[in-house]
């Protein structure tokens, strides 16, 4: 299989790989896929609580080059959104911007589930979003 | 001396031609270009004299008689030939035939065909060795089976069968034995006689010869072996096989057979001394790897290993200047893991992070150590990349984790 220039260049040189500390506030992780599958990917996300903004994005992934770069890619694109921002990001970019071909969409698609989850996971933590319901409970 | 790049080692699945091999076959790809099939004229004399001397030497390399060799475009066909032919001819003594869960698509894909066409087949499973249990091959066999078709050595493992106690009790249980022997004539001693197998399917291009020929050897003696040909024609070959042979190609087969038959004991001591130098300098380097199939029965050429926590396609990308085969499901067609590994039951997980490494003649001892230096490098850096391999070493134990597969 012939990779494009820009997944090779995501492949051999990887942005922001790493780890934030899963147990601080501020960090929301995300992790999606199954070994078995031949694709695990950990994103994670550090939110500036006062203004909203992803400061930093790290990730781990475990699958195959277009796996590492559509996740390598999502960390470059998180960082300077806001939360809700970061939420908006498709799937459909990451397959244009690394012209992945159709057997490799599924990558892309796990890299959207891995923002989801990391947004999730801060959301979660800092019960934001969680308000709106909580008063309608009260 | 400098290493020339890529490196090819990926020899189960081709290899190239020998240059012997080559000049055996020049001049029956320039003046010699008879038709073998023409009784009236020199120029069919010399290609049939061409085609007999072929049919000596593969014959000379797996203890058969030249007679009961049949030439055929490949080992896709032989395997073909071999159990459709069976299927027929032998249809009103039975319609059970016994294989295995490893066995190559050539066989596996027949033997569903045959079920179609009212076949029953029993496809024996393998060991965390890769080998077929003996005693359930003698259960599986009943009052319908003709036919047991194990292959002699894996093309993906490497892994040996224990050909010759197959041979044993299909002998005693009065049952024909086909044996897919792609992978280990040539490099292994294979012997009819002493296997007792009644059909033996090889490949000329898995031997340094050319592509598009291979042959069935069909036993002529005790018992008298016949199958029933798949293609109508001039009844070439004793009738099994009809179409004009394929001269160049048979004679380099045949010379491809005289190499191995000469160089086979030389060449499988080095070959075996260069893949365990392979197999222990990654194994001292890395942790977390993993043997798949027995080291104890084996081809000498063959390496199939799993780096844990190390996706197949992600690391063949990074060594992009070393030519060998993942497991991975991404590397597939079907994008599905390999099924010989699944079937060893080490897990999806385990299969997606194989390497099938395969040495041969051409491979030299600088090759394994640039091959052995980049894997060793890459797999540490996509470990670093892992988090499969960050959870282990915080004490994760992933078969308990919660995965969101999708």
């Amino acid at each position: 299989m012939a990779y494009s220039n820009k997944v090779l260049d995501h492949y051999n040189n990887p942005r922001n790989v790493g780890a934030l500390d899963k147990h601080d506030p501020q960090v929301g992780t995300g992790m999606v896929g199954a070994p078995e599958c031949g694709d695990v990917m950990k994103l994670q996300v550090k939110v500036n609580p006062a203004t909203g903004i992803i400061e930093d994005a790290k990730f781990k992934t475990f699958g195959c080059g277009s796996a590492i770069a559509s996740s390598s890619l999502a960390t470059e694109m998180l960082k300077g959104k806001t939360v809700d921002e970061a939420l908006e990001i498709k799937n459909t970019v990451i397959v244009s911007e690394l012209a992945l071909p159709p057997v490799k969409i599924h990558c892309s698609v796990l890299a959207e589930d891995a923002i989801k989850a990391a947004i999730a996971d801060y959301k979660k933590k800092n019960s934001v979003g969680n308000h709106a319901a909580a008063q309608v409970a009260q | 001396m400098a290493i020339k790049l890529p490196i090819y080692m990926d020899y189960h699945a081709t290899t190239p031609l020998d240059p012997r091999v080559l000049d055996a076959m020049m001049p029956y790809l320039t003046t010699k270009f008879g038709n073998a099939a023409s009784r009236n004229h020199s120029f069919g004399w010399e290609a049939e004299e061409a085609v007999e001397t072929a049919r000596k030497q593969i014959a000379d390399l797996i203890g058969a008689n030249a007679k009961e060799i049949i030439f055929t475009s490949g080992a896709t066909e032989s395997n073909n030939l071999a159990l459709k032919g069976v299927a027929e001819m032998y249809a009103e003594r039975g319609n059970h035939i016994i294989t295995a869960a490893t066995e190559h698509k050539a066989i596996l894909d027949t033997c569903k065909r045959l079920e179609k066409h009212g076949c029953r087949v029993t496809y024996l499973p393998v060991t965390a060795s890769g080998l077929i249990d003996l005693d359930m091959l003698r259960e599986s066999i009943t009052d319908k089976t003709i036919l047991v078709s194990i292959m002699y050595a894996n093309n993906e493992i490497g892994v040996i069968q224990p050909v010759a106690e197959i041979g044993k009790i299909c002998k005693q249980k009065g049952v024909l034995f086909h044996c897919d022997g792609v992978q280990a004539v040539g490099k292994v001693p294979v012997n009819v006689i002493q296997d007792n197998i009644d059909l033996l399917s090889l490949s000329g291009h898995k031997i340094y010869g050319p592509k598009g020929v291979g042959a069935l050897y069909v036993r002529r003696r005790n018992p008298r072996v016949q199958v029933t040909a798949l293609m109508d024609g001039g009844g070439h070959e004793r009738g099994m096989r009809s179409g004009t042979l394929n001269v160049p190609g048979i004679a380099g087969l045949g010379e491809a057979c005289a190499l191995c038959r000469k160089e086979m004991a030389e060449e499988s001591a080095r070959l075996g001394a260069l893949r365990d130098k392979l197999k222990d300098r990654l194994a001292a380097s890395l942790d977390e790897v993993y043997i798949n199939g027995t080291m104890e029965s084996r081809l000498p050429n063959n390496l199939n290993i799993s780096f844990a926590f190390v996706e197949g396609e992600s690391l063949l990308m990074g060594i992009n200047d070393i030519a060998v085969s993942s497991g991975s499901a991404c590397t597939s067609a079907t994008l599905e893991p390999s099924y010989v590994l699944k079937a060893l039951g080490a897990g999806d997980d385990i299969a997606h992070s194989s390497i099938r490494f395969g040495l041969g003649r051409f491979t030299t001892e600088e090759e394994v150590d640039y091959v052995a230096d980049k894997v060793i490098d890459v797999v540490r850096k996509l470990r670093e990349l892992s988090p499969l391999y960050e959870m282990f070493k915080e004490g994760v134990d992933l078969s308990k984790v919660q995965w969101a597969a999708h």
